[in-house]
């Protein structure tokens, strides 16, 4: 069961207020170039029938509600990936008055994909992450505080400490 | 008691249950496999949709209740346990037996799932399941007037509804127009391209499967592949030369199966999703042709005979 639960992740994908470019980066995924259907991946058009839900966006007040809601119709086990800076440090939109980020105020992320956009190559190693972080897991409820995975390089835009200060105040 | 043994392992053993459902399985990797090395991808590996299925059935079940949960758990399994039956009755090896009429009994079977489908969309009072479904209803009544047609006028021809007396006809013009006309209804029977309308991913998302999760999820994708097994098996019974020995003829069953599933994934591939409306005037003014055809034939055939 593990083991097939790494194999086959099934994605949703949301945007909660992207500009687009991490949302290309996940269809170049799927593309022949990097073809993440080699493990397992399918792009759902349906929360229902997905395992991981690939947040892109800086998470602005109008999609704190439907990220909810989204999240609670991905049926269990479930893992939540952080797609590019936006979700998880709001990136050059911080301090913006329209945003309720990042992203794990508001549901539990297992991996962050830091990069503006993350290349597809460091998408499929976060969705590998999950996958396996799904795989551990298992039906175990997702309130085991485990550290989020951080995959690809750092860009070094220090929102990260900027924000930190922010949440921490 | 003899019969009874025979059927029951037609159902359960060959072509039923344990072949048939690692077949479902098969075809469906090879139709994803196909159509990324159509799109120049690697594709699934050969476990893909065991692996799949596996998943689904250990994810969380839906919590629901009153009368259309229960209706929403009970279609999945219908279609699934039609779809196993359609393929138990299929006439692959010499001399398995058969009845009078079994061939009104496996169109039946064929159509259930599609019915379950139409009936799943309505009762999840989704608005995508809803428009899948309507999608669904509008493309079957289309491609079944072909699709029975082309069936009855090769039953005709022989005056039997015999499925094991159809499999052993000789090769005649009017046969190979009856499979022409059947292999192009199967796109629209098995949602594959350009007659994807019902689960339209990007436009409805998953028509009539949006709200199902976990278990049900996975029953619905072993009866599409257990639809595949028995569609395609159809006509693999139709084209398969008369063979005596039964490995032989279980042999070219699978490979002709086997080839009829990667010529509709090429062309799955190779086409873009129609318009419904430019659908149902392919079968209705196109395709029916092919039909009128073969019944004429069938009939003027009778009257010389």
């Amino acid at each position: 069961m593990c083991y097939c639960r790494r194999r086959s992740p099934w994605l949703f994908h949301m945007n909660s207020g992207s500009c687009n470019g991490c949302d290309i980066e996940i269809i170049a995924s799927l593309t022949p170039r990097y073809d993440a259907e080699q493990l397992g991946v399918r792009l759902e058009g349906s929360p229902r029938h997905a395992d991981i839900l690939c947040v892109t966006g800086p998470v602005t007040h109008n999609a704190v509600e439907a990220i909810k809601t989204v999240y609670g119709q991905v049926y269990g086990p479930k893992a939540v990936i952080a797609i590019g800076s936006c979700p998880a440090t709001t990136n050059v939109f911080i301090d913006s008055r329209t945003l309720a980020g990042p992203l794990n105020l508001h549901i539990p992320v297992d991996v962050f994909v830091p990069g503006c956009p993350p290349r597809p190559d460091a998408i499929i190693l976060g969705v590998a992450k999950a996958a396996e972080i799904l795989a551990a897991r298992g039906n175990k409820p997702a309130a085991v505080a485990t550290e989020p995975e951080v995959v690809g390089e750092c860009t070094n835009c220090t929102c990260c400490e900027a924000n930190a200060k922010e949440v921490q105040a | 008691m003899n019969i009874l043994i025979t059927s029951l392992a037609r159902l359960l053993i060959f072509p039923g249950l344990v072949f048939a459902v690692p077949a479902a399985w098969f075809f469906l990797w090879v139709e994803r496999k196909a159509v990324a090395r159509m799109q120049g991808r690697i594709g699934p590996p050969f476990m893909q949709p065991f692996y799949d299925f596996i998943k689904l059935v250990g994810k969380d079940t839906p919590q629901r209740t009153g009368a259309s949960g229960m209706l929403m758990k009970a279609w999945p399994l219908i279609a699934v346990s039609a779809a196993a039956g359609a393929v138990g009755l299929l006439p692959v090896l010499p001399a398995s037996g058969g009845f009078q009429g079994d061939l009104i009994l496996l169109l039946a079977l064929l159509e259930v799932p599609s019915m379950c489908i139409i009936a799943a969309g309505f009762s999840s009072r989704s608005i995508f399941g809803e428009i899948g479904s309507a999608r669904e209803a509008v493309l079957s009544v289309s491609y079944n007037v072909v699709f029975l047609l082309a069936i009855v006028s090769i039953a005709a021809s022989q005056h039997t509804f015999r499925l094991d007396a159809l499999a052993q006809l000789p090769a005649s013009p009017l046969r190979w127009l009856g499979i022409l006309a059947i292999l192009v209804c199967l796109p629209a029977k098995l949602h594959l391209n350009p007659f994807s309308l019902p689960n339209a991913e990007q436009e409805i998302y998953s028509g009539p499967m949006t709200e199902y999760a976990g278990p049900e999820l996975a029953m619905w994708e072993l009866s599409h592949g257990l639809e595949w097994v028995a569609a395609t098996g159809l006509v693999a019974t139709l084209i398969a030369p008369q063979l005596t020995l039964w490995w032989v003829a279980a042999l070219v069953f699978v490979a002709l199966s086997f080839f009829i599933v990667l010529l509709l994934s090429v062309v799955a591939s190779a086409t873009a999703r129609l318009q419904i409306d430019t659908t149902v005037r392919f079968y209705w003014q196109c395709t029916i042709i092919f039909a009128v055809l073969a019944v004429a034939s069938a009939l003027f055939m009778r009257f010389r005979a």
